[in-house]
């Protein structure tokens, strides 16, 4: 159209009047998910945490328990790694409520709610787009890992199998955070009620050592507890042991959780003034 | 009924937050293919009634009609022939110009080329082209402005509404926003628009609707508005400001209205309802030695439709409302 009068041009734009049909709530999905990555293209800052926690912790868990837990670090890695794992990445959907929380304060929800998609399409996006995230994260964690000296006995298959379920519970895990997200009024107060969910959840459990040694009352919580349970079924993955009951367990609670919260979001999105 | 008359008739809307009437029975009717002006100072419940007949809050009671839909129950088929300008700029500011319109066009069914060919339209159609790859939070507000009213013509909807489109912009890019709306409504949309400045109402408005506490106080064209205020306003220049007490004494007592005295120490102004006497009392002052330097015989501005229906200047309202928070 160049070398219209700007009149004309102006004209031209509005004279291309109708609508594409509608598309599908996958389709919708999809471009939020495409919306998160261009976020991560233009600031690449967000991912720091995703790529420094996981070295972080590998590193600093693996040194200061491994002498003394397992006579030597590189004996103790072979136990703790799929626990960082799944540690990194819990902890990394946290920043799904607090990205969304930050988002929803800002003008561009208006104008999402006011088209013609499905409703909950914004927010599953950026969850999708959170699967580069978790990928980023546990990722580095394995490399590192490799690097000190981890050996998973299921090899390449079974890192690969074993980050597969680790996205898949943590988007059922990321509800929690979406629903807070929604929920509360600030990113400080969604990081708070953030932590204390994930405190308790994260460090009694398996993650770092054995539940054998536990009290009773704190063994039958770490028998229950989610991330204990999915640590359990990576475990299993890595070591090439995994049983389908294992895997079974570690889906229950990000599936019921969807299902529980799901809805909840939806409405709470919808009551959002 | 693909064509009603009205884009939209709303009855008695009332929003309530908490014990805050926001909007609080607000009746309007918008004739289809015109620009409606809706006008009121902050917190009058302008971009509440906006969001409650965009669909975005659900209305506590009183129901409306839009684009012959009902707002309730049709919001969904509603939501593809509408479309939203906030007050608050719409974009996402961590993604670039093309970025933003091609996400929305991805969201409304453009696929494949056609994308990137619908958001190189509307950049190069808003004056765009040259900061389409810059990220919009390093636009100007003017920029900014624009890609936001771009964003809603991805598709162009049978209604559009403008929430205070120029509210902090420079006077160029406040006619850019003007003559886009201008366009808009000749090719075919309605576009409710609402400000507090009340030469926007008058420049671009058919009809206005001016909104106090959540509800409207006058409805009208620009002339009929100012016509309710009586039939115009005398403005009379004096040549030495030392007269204006007595030539105030004067016109008063010929025209039975209070002159009101103006910034400048030698402008007075009164309201006239008939102009042959005005016309009159005029001639009395060069009799009673006071030379006049100039005078008009207008209509009232809006500003001054408000202050009489208000009570007060819409510029003295904000202030007060700033006071008290």
């Amino acid at each position: 159209m160049n070398g219209l009068q700007p009149d004309a041009r102006l004209h031209a734009v509005l004279a291309a009047r109708g609508r594409p049909p509608r598309v599908g709530a996958l389709s919708n999905t999809m471009a939020f998910g495409w919306r998160a990555l261009l976020k991560i293209k233009h600031v690449p800052e967000q991912l720091f945490d995703a790529i420094i926690t996981p070295v972080m912790f590998t590193v600093l868990f693996t040194y200061i328990f491994g002498g003394a837990l397992a006579g030597t670090p590189r004996q103790y890695l072979q136990f703790l790694l799929p626990g960082i794992m799944v540690q990194t990445v819990v902890f990394a959907t946290m920043y799904t409520g607090i990205t969304l929380n930050t988002d929803l304060s800002k003008g561009i929800y208006d104008r999402f709610r006011s088209l013609p998609i499905w409703n909950l399409s914004p927010i599953v996006g950026a969850m999708f787009g959170d699967f580069l995230r978790y990928t980023l994260s546990s990722a580095i964690v394995v490399v590192v890992g490799i690097v000190l000296g981890f050996r998973p006995a299921s090899g390449l298959f079974g890192i690969l199998a074993a980050m597969v379920l680790l996205n898949v519970c943590a988007f059922g895990f990321g509800w929690v955070f979406t629903t807070l997200g929604l929920a509360l009024r600030t990113p400080g107060s969604v990081m708070t009620f953030s932590w204390l969910f994930l405190m308790p959840l994260t460090f009694a459990s398996n993650v770092f050592v054995d539940s054998s040694t536990m009290p009773g009352w704190l063994r039958a919580f770490v028998e229950v507890n989610p991330v204990a349970l999915l640590v359990t079924a990576l475990r299993g993955i890595l070591s090439d042991t995994a049983s389908w009951s294992q895997i079974g367990q570690a889906l229950i609670a990000p599936a019921l959780v969807t299902a529980v919260l799901a809805p909840v979001a939806l409405v709470l999105y919808k009551r959002k003034k | 009924m693909s064509h009603p008359e009205f884009a939209i008739e709303s009855e008695g809307l009332v929003k309530h937050f908490g014990k805050t009437k926001a909007v609080n029975g607000v009746d309007l009717r918008v004739r289809a293919g015109t620009v409606y002006g809706v006008l009121g100072p902050n917190g009058a419940g302008k971009t509440t009634t906006v969001r409650m007949l965009a669909t975005l809050i659900a209305p506590d009671a009183g129901r409306a009609t839009v684009l012959g839909h009902d707002l309730v129950r049709e919001g969904d088929a509603l939501r593809r022939r509408i479309s939203l300008t906030g007050q608050y700029a719409s974009v996402d500011e961590d993604l670039t110009g093309r970025e933003n319109l091609m996400l929305l066009a991805k969201l409304q069914g453009f696929r494949g080329i056609d994308v990137k060919r619908r958001a190189d339209d509307l950049l190069e159609a808003f004056d765009l082209t040259d900061a389409a790859t810059k990220q919009a939070k390093d636009y100007s507000g003017g920029m900014r402005r624009r890609l936001d009213i771009a964003a809603s013509l991805v598709v162009v909807p049978d209604l559009l509404f403008l929430d205070e489109p120029t509210t902090g912009l420079d006077p160029r890019s406040r006619n850019q926003v003007w003559g886009i709306v201008r366009a808009l409504v000749n090719d075919g949309t309605t576009v409710l628009l609402t400000t507090q400045y009340l030469d926007e109402a008058d420049e671009l408005a058919a009809r206005i609707a001016v909104i106090d506490h959540g509800t409207v106080i006058a409805e009208g064209t620009s002339a009929e508005l100012k016509a309710s205020v009586g039939s115009g306003t005398l403005h009379v220049n004096l040549r030495d400001p030392a007269h204006r007490e007595r030539a105030g004494q004067l016109l008063t007592e010929r025209l039975g209205v209070v002159a009101h005295f103006e910034t400048d120490p030698a402008a007075l102004s009164l309201q006239v309802s008939d102009t042959a006497r005005a016309a009159e009392a005029l001639a009395e002052l060069p009799r009673a030695n006071i030379p006049v330097a100039g005078f008009s015989l207008g209509q009232p501005s809006l500003d001054e439709v408000f202050f009489a229906l208000t009570g007060q200047t819409a510029e003295n309202k904000e202030e007060n409302k700033e006071r008290a928070q």
